[in-house]
């Protein structure tokens, strides 16, 4: 029996009871619509975090200071002071340091920030002038600060946009005065909206100068007696370099900090924090598609179980074309053909659905939080066609083996 | 062309041996027209299967066309019933959600025949049945359905002819009709015919009467080239 003739066949047999072939369908359809849209969220979450973690460069090498261990306490990374200003000052040095653009120090305290009637509690960030462009900050309004401000540790600050608009509202916060943790001081500019991010919004942060942060606003002092920071970004100006840029930047730290044997600072970059970023929510990813994929796993046994009420309704019919000359492998191709050809076009159907499904959820705001971002993703629709198609196989297999291996007299005699 | 040789069955029910068969030897030539008479029980159902190729002896040698059936492998008896052999059944055996062209190709989808519409059509018309080929065979009479039956027994042009109680399920008209389609093939067109009846005046119209008893065979006849019964079939039979 030719294949086109087999595949007839089939579709005439499930043409023959169209509410049990449509409802077996149903399950592969909400099988494959579950797998497909779940996914699509899933890797809309991958990407607006892997685009959040892009918008702040991928280009950038962040040192922070080592781990210390002082008279027995232990602290953790970053919980020594032993970068300081000069440090980062040294690292601006085309000599030792070719690889390396922009050098831009940053030293986090939290305060009480209040404008008038205002006030909210967020991270202060002592900065120097390079930080704009470091770490990719325009401004919407003002300016940024000035090395001279840096200088003279002058109480200047710009604003993140929703600091802005919780202290200011719609009012242009630019030459407005400001306390800080108790001091005064004036607002020089606002930043542009970065959107949320996920490790804290980066539009929820008040700018100063870096040494104001240190002799103003109090902070640990370091053992060198220079301006401590938390942690300089490095700006590497070509990808390709990053490697090198490391060693550069290692070196320059070691020498400076006359080290021999175990780092005090540790360097990492953008690139491998978004890495193991990515491999987490591969799983997180992996973990919606399984749920899903149960779904669809039900839906392969329904269509297993209509395929066995099947093969025992119509024993009848597969003893008269066995008695006409069908042979084992006709009739267990004709039963397989039935079972593909259902969950196939069940994947066909829950492919269209779920992509529709996916597509309309995206950018809708859900229990008022963020919108939804989906990705539907081509891979993942001929993921689910080729599982959906392998199910009617790995499923319709049992049943048309029964139904082949009918003898044909009994299958005759079958009332 | 038909050669048993002390072919006994045996099925097995359970834990109990029921012989349905019991050393049967019978052979039958081409061109022959022979009637298997026997109460239910004496073995002339197994007898069809067995002479259908769809099953084999439990032991004895059964030789079709000089092929010992015994020794072959289901899909060569598959073959074997696909070219070779046409069925008429009792109950028809068509199936039921399509038409009556679609029934009679069946035989014709399991061996890759080319212009298998053409070749449907043209049994049917060979039946009488040239214009009811769109109806289900829900919409046909009984007599239509055992043509039905007929053309697609004849649809591969088959050697044998296998007729198990062909007229069992149909009045006295439609019954003359079709045993005189069944003498008319083996007539005109010198296919071998064997029928597999209880009713003695179906059995009296063909050439030689084998009956059984208990598995075996009690009484091998001709009868006389026109009996009455047949001369009356074929009297009766309105001729296209």
């Amino acid at each position: 029996m030719s294949l086109l003739d087999t595949l007839r066949t089939a579709l005439s047999s499930l043409g023959s009871n169209k509410l049990r072939a449509a409802l077996t369908l149903l399950g592969i359809v909400i099988g494959v619509s579950a797998v497909i849209t779940l996914m699509a969220i899933g890797r809309g979450v991958q990407q607006s975090i892997t685009e959040n973690l892009q918008s702040l460069g991928t280009n950038l090498l962040f040192v922070r200071p080592g781990e210390s261990s002082q008279g027995g306490v232990f602290g953790g990374q970053g919980s020594a002071g032993t970068l300081t200003l000069e440090d980062a000052n040294a690292l601006v040095d085309p000599l030792f340091a070719p690889s390396i653009g922009g050098v831009a120090p940053e030293l986090r305290t939290s305060g009480q920030v209040v404008a008038g009637r205002n006030n909210t509690s967020t991270q202060i960030v002592g900065v120097t002038p390079e930080y704009e462009a470091v770490r990719n900050f325009p401004l919407s309004t003002g300016q940024f600060i000035s090395l001279g401000q840096v200088e003279s540790n002058a109480q200047v600050a710009v604003l993140g946009s929703s600091v802005a608009e919780t202290l200011y509202g719609f009012r242009n916060p630019v030459g407005q005065p400001l306390r800080i943790s108790g001091k005064q001081f004036q607002v020089v500019g606002v930043l542009e909206s970065k959107g949320g991010g996920f490790f804290g919004s980066l539009d929820d942060q008040v700018l100063v100068p870096i040494t104001t942060v240190y002799y103003r606003l109090g902070s640990q002092r370091t053992p060198q007696g220079g301006v401590s920071v938390s942690t300089i970004n490095i700006h590497v100006p070509d990808v390709a370099d990053m490697d090198q840029a490391i060693q550069e930047v290692a070196t320059v730290l070691r020498l400076r900090h006359r080290i021999i044997r175990d780092d005090d600072f540790t360097i990492t970059s953008q690139q491998d924090t978004l890495e193991t970023l990515e491999q987490t929510t591969n799983t997180f990813v992996m973990f919606l598609g399984a749920i899903a994929s149960i779904s669809l796993l039900v839906g392969g046994i329904g269509i297993m179980n209509i395929m066995l009420v099947s093969v025992t309704e119509r024993t009848r019919e597969i003893g008269i074309r066995k008695a006409m000359g069908a042979k084992r492998r006709d009739i267990l191709l004709q039963f397989v053909a039935e079972a593909t050809f259902l969950s196939l076009s069940g994947g066909g159907i829950g492919v269209a659905f779920g992509w529709t499904l996916a597509w309309s959820m995206n950018g809708l705001t859900l229990l008022g939080g963020q919108a939804t971002r989906t990705a539907p993703s081509l891979d993942v629709a001929i993921l689910a066609l080729a599982v959906s198609a392998a199910i009617g196989l790995f499923f319709g297999i049992y049943p048309a083996m029964r139904a082949a291996s009918l003898h044909p007299i009994d299958a005759l005699r079958y009332e | 062309m038909i050669q048993l040789d002390n072919v006994s069955k045996v099925y097995q029910m359970g834990n109990v041996e029921v012989p349905a068969l019991q050393g049967v030897t019978l052979s039958i030539e081409q061109g022959e027209m022979v009637a298997i008479m026997g109460a239910s029980g004496s073995g002339k159902s197994t007898m069809m299967n067995i002479l259908g190729c769809l099953d084999v002896p439990t032991s004895g040698s059964y030789r079709f066309n000089g092929a010992d059936v015994g020794q072959l492998k289901d899909d060569r008896l598959a073959e074997i019933r696909n070219q070779d052999i046409g069925f008429v059944f009792q109950s028809y055996n068509l199936l039921p959600r399509i038409s009556a062209l679609a029934n009679v190709e069946i035989p014709l989808l399991y061996g890759n025949s080319r212009n298998r519409r053409n070749r449907a059509m043209a049994a049917l018309e060979r039946v009488g049945l040239g214009d009811r080929i769109k109806h289900r065979p829900t919409e046909l009479s009984g007599g239509q359905q055992q043509r039905v039956g007929i053309a697609r027994a004849l649809v591969k042009d088959p050697t044998l002819l296998l007729a198990d109680e062909p007229t069992g399920n149909l009045d006295s008209q439609s019954s003359a009709d079709i045993v005189g389609i069944l003498i008319e093939l083996n007539h005109q067109e010198g296919l071998t015919v064997v029928i597999i009846t209880h009713e003695p005046h179906i059995a009296a119209s063909t050439r030689r009467i084998v009956s059984m008893r208990d598995g075996l065979i009690i009484e091998d006849r001709a009868t006389s080239e026109k009996t009455p019964g047949q001369a009356a079939v074929l009297g009766e039979r309105p001729r296209p």
